[in-house]
């Protein structure tokens, strides 16, 4: 029998020295490839996660094409290597249905009926997974969306709150995911206070769900600050060396 | 005729309507259409349902074959589910490998049965290591008038209900099937609640006008002690987090209900 | 009425901009009374219009606008050209061969050949029909010298600067003819390709560069520069 692990001790602390409410650290960038139209990669935990976007462009094959808006097109998609045991490449179920409920959570975000007829390709990469990778994918694929250049109604920070060891904890590393009693994934847009993604697997009663819930939300806000942060580095960059230059 | 596109005055009409607390066929907000279930319907199934959810129409076989147990589970049984949208169901649906929202509506109703852990698979085990039992669960959508994630997660619940296991023995570390069935170790009863979002009001059990004049859906499953054991946003829209916290008070309520035309009906 | 930013201050999408009688001007949008913006951006609040000037955006197609593309499909309608937006343009075989083109006996590709490119103006555009190019103005049609740089279509204003005093400035200064496409394809052909080079490097920093201030004068004296290490 496989002994239980302790994920939160007597004082609150997580197995990776976080309190309940922490997130873990992140590393956001954006514009990290120069072939995208729009790009960005994140680290969050032990996640490294790069987000492409491309477009909007022709339709291919044409008959996908609508009349009225852009077609979005989204590939969630986790590299052989990206976990312990080697992943099949060929996209598995999980992949499919996250790609699916990803698209779901950026499409009320972007201006969509701006460009009929046209598709916006998004991929999401994930090079090593450490828990909570749709989440940090969304967030990349926002910000690579915003680096773009197309127009959106908000930025979407996603983030995951969970329970685990009778906690209700933000944002769970792998191990927590995985021994933990649940999850609950979100995706959310501070700005105009909408939620695209919601999901949930475990056992919560309606009061810690809400209690989960909320905290997500709070995660989500403090990660929309990084998303921000992280979109605005490389011009402000630049503007602040030519202004040094400027007064020498 | 194909109804893929349902027209503007219909949508408006719909709309309308709900704001006035009404529905085009004349249910309230927060009603569920007429709900048939009807179990062992599929002699050869080890377990069967059928649902109809207005014209909506499920059924559910089930069938438990012997196999390998998973690498790190090994003295549990396996559970699989499995959605196939057949053609004559909707002239929308395809022949061909499993679309997006096939793999979605599996998922989610397997999510409900697993989370809830409603199946012992601790009990399914025959050699630990070795032979387990597999619960395959196929999802057959017959008829698509909207909401096929809580008429298939009903019809599955109702087809593990009535599936029976078949006996054995161990002899020689070989498995030897004997005459005679028994119960599937079924311990908890989850049931998937689906609410949409439509211009701001919130309804259960969409029907497909519905669903294609939708911002978003949301749907929960709670297990029988009240305890939410899944839950699923849908489509290309959003909520807000109120209304989030509204539908999960509806859909506790709901749970119970849907419930009850289950369990009773299996004594 | 309340507005939330300094004038120029960097915005994201998403952020409110402002609240009030406020009307959303260019890369901003509102919900009942409040200004957001929907894109990364510099605000400019001018008058009661709040606009978002893009530091990162595509080409879409306006009509009038001059434009460098490329031929990538020859076919009984015409050219199909890569403008380098979210829409393919067509130029059509009326262009060269007048009303007498019979696509039996004329072969389009002895004109314009898959991969040449081409300054154009788009005459016709709707969102619901691909753009319509024509070659047929002065100064126009194939393109057969120079370099071609492409740049952030929203930096082109930035490279034209107010009443073209950026882009007269670099063709004096580097003595190269430049010709900017709105799509953010720059033509540049000069007597030599010294001049060539350094008008690409000017070009580059002004891109890199567009949304600070005191731009020009610090081109002006990079160009100067350039030449007197050349020297």
């Amino acid at each position: 029998m496989k002994e239980k692990i302790r994920l939160v001790d007597d004082s609150g602390i997580r197995t990776d020295g976080r309190k309940p409410d922490e997130l873990r650290p992140i590393k956001l960038e954006a514009g990290v490839l120069s072939n995208a139209d729009g790009s960005a990669y994140i680290e969050q935990g032990k996640n490294k996660i790069l987000a492409a976007v491309y477009g909007p462009r022709e339709v291919h094959p044409r008959h996908l094409a609508l009349p009225d808006r852009a077609l979005l097109r989204c590939r969630y998609h986790m590299a052989p290597f990206s976990v312990q045991e080697r992943k099949s490449p060929a996209p598995s179920r999980r992949e499919i249905e996250l790609s699916k409920v990803i698209r779901e959570s950026l499409e009320p975000a972007i201006f969509l009926e701006r460009f009929p007829r046209t598709a916006i390709d998004l991929f999401i990469e994930v090079l090593q997974a450490d828990g909570g990778t749709r989440v940090a994918g969304i967030t990349a694929a926002s910000l690579a969306l915003a680096d773009a250049g197309i127009p959106m109604k908000d930025m979407v920070a996603a983030c995951a709150a969970g329970k685990a060891d009778g906690h209700i904890l933000l944002d769970l590393n792998d191990l927590e995911d995985k021994e933990g009693e649940a999850d609950v994934p979100v995706a959310y847009m501070p700005s105009i206070n909408r939620v695209g993604l919601l999901q949930m697997d475990g056992q919560l009663t309606p009061e810690e769900f809400e209690k989960a819930f909320n905290l997500a939300i709070e995660g989500c806000k403090r990660i929309y600050a990084l998303q921000k942060e992280a979109l605005k580095a490389k011009y402000l960059a630049i503007k602040e060396a030519v202004e040094e230059a400027g007064q020498k | 005729m194909t109804n893929v596109t349902i027209s503007r005055i219909r949508q408006k009409q719909i709309a309308q309507l709900l704001s006035s607390g009404k529905r085009l066929d004349g249910r309230g907000l927060l009603d569920y259409r007429p709900i048939q279930i009807e179990t062992g319907i599929i002699e050869k199934a080890e377990g069967s349902a059928r649902v109809r959810l207005g014209k909506t129409e499920v059924v559910v076989g089930v069938k438990i074959e012997i196999g390998e147990p998973f690498p790190d589970r090994p003295d549990e049984g396996v559970l699989t589910t499995n959605a196939e949208f057949v053609p004559l169901a909707s002239p929308e649906f395809e022949a061909g490998p499993p679309t997006e929202d096939s793999v979605e509506l599996a998922r989610v109703v397997d999510r409900g049965i697993r989370e809830s852990k409603a199946i012992d698979l601790k009990k399914l085990c025959i050699i630990p290591g070795k032979k387990v039992f597999i619960v395959f669960i196929d999802i057959y959508v017959l008829n698509h008038d909207g909401n096929l994630i809580d008429a298939s997660a009903l019809a599955a619940l109702a087809a593990l209900t009535n599936t029976k296991i078949f006996k054995y023995e161990v002899k020689d570390g070989e498995v030897k099937i004997k005459p005679g069935f028994k119960d599937l170790p079924l311990i908890n009863y989850p049931v998937a609640i689906t609410l949409a979002d439509i211009d701001g009001n919130l309804i259960v059990d969409p029907w497909l006008d519905e669903e294609e004049i939708m911002n978003a859906r949301l749907t929960i499953s709670f297990d029988k002690d009240g305890k939410i054991c899944a839950m699923q946003k849908g489509g290309s829209g959003t909520l807000s987090p109120q209304q989030i916290i509204e539908a999960i008070k509806i859909a506790k309520e709901k749970s119970e209900e849907l419930r009850g035309l289950v369990v009773k009906k299996n004594g | 009425m309340s507005i939330f930013y300094e004038n120029r201050e960097i915005v994201t999408p998403g952020d409110l901009l402002a609240e009030g009688e406020f009307e959303a001007g260019r890369n901003a949008y509102k919900i009942d009374s409040k200004i957001y913006a929907c894109k990364l951006g510099l605000v400019e609040y001018k008058g009661k219009t709040v606009h978002v000037v893009a530091l990162n955006t595509f080409y879409v197609p306006s009509v009038g606008d001059t434009v460098i593309g490329k031929i990538i499909e020859i076919n009984l309608h015409g050219w199909t050209v890569d403008i380098d937006s979210p829409y393919l343009a067509t130029l059509r075989p009326t262009e060269t061969f007048n009303k007498s083109y019979n696509p039996q006996k004329n072969e389009l590709s002895e004109f314009l050949n898959i991969g040449d490119l081409i300054q154009a103006k788009i005459i016709a555009y709707d969102r619901t029909r691909n753009p319509l190019l024509t070659i047929k103005e002065p100064g126009l049609g194939k393109i057969t010298r120079g370099q071609i740089i492409k740049v952030s279509p929203a930096k082109i204003p930035r490279i034209i600067g107010r009443k073209g005093s950026m882009i007269n400035m670099l063709k004096r200064e580097t003595r190269c003819n430049i010709i900017v496409g709105q799509n953010g394809l720059i033509h540049i052909y000069g007597r030599n390709p010294e001049d060539e080079r350094i008008a690409v490097l000017a070009i580059k920093k002004i891109e890199l560069e567009a949304h600070t201030s005191g731009l020009t004068d610090r081109i002006a004296e990079m160009i100067r520069k350039e030449r007197r290490g050349m020297v």
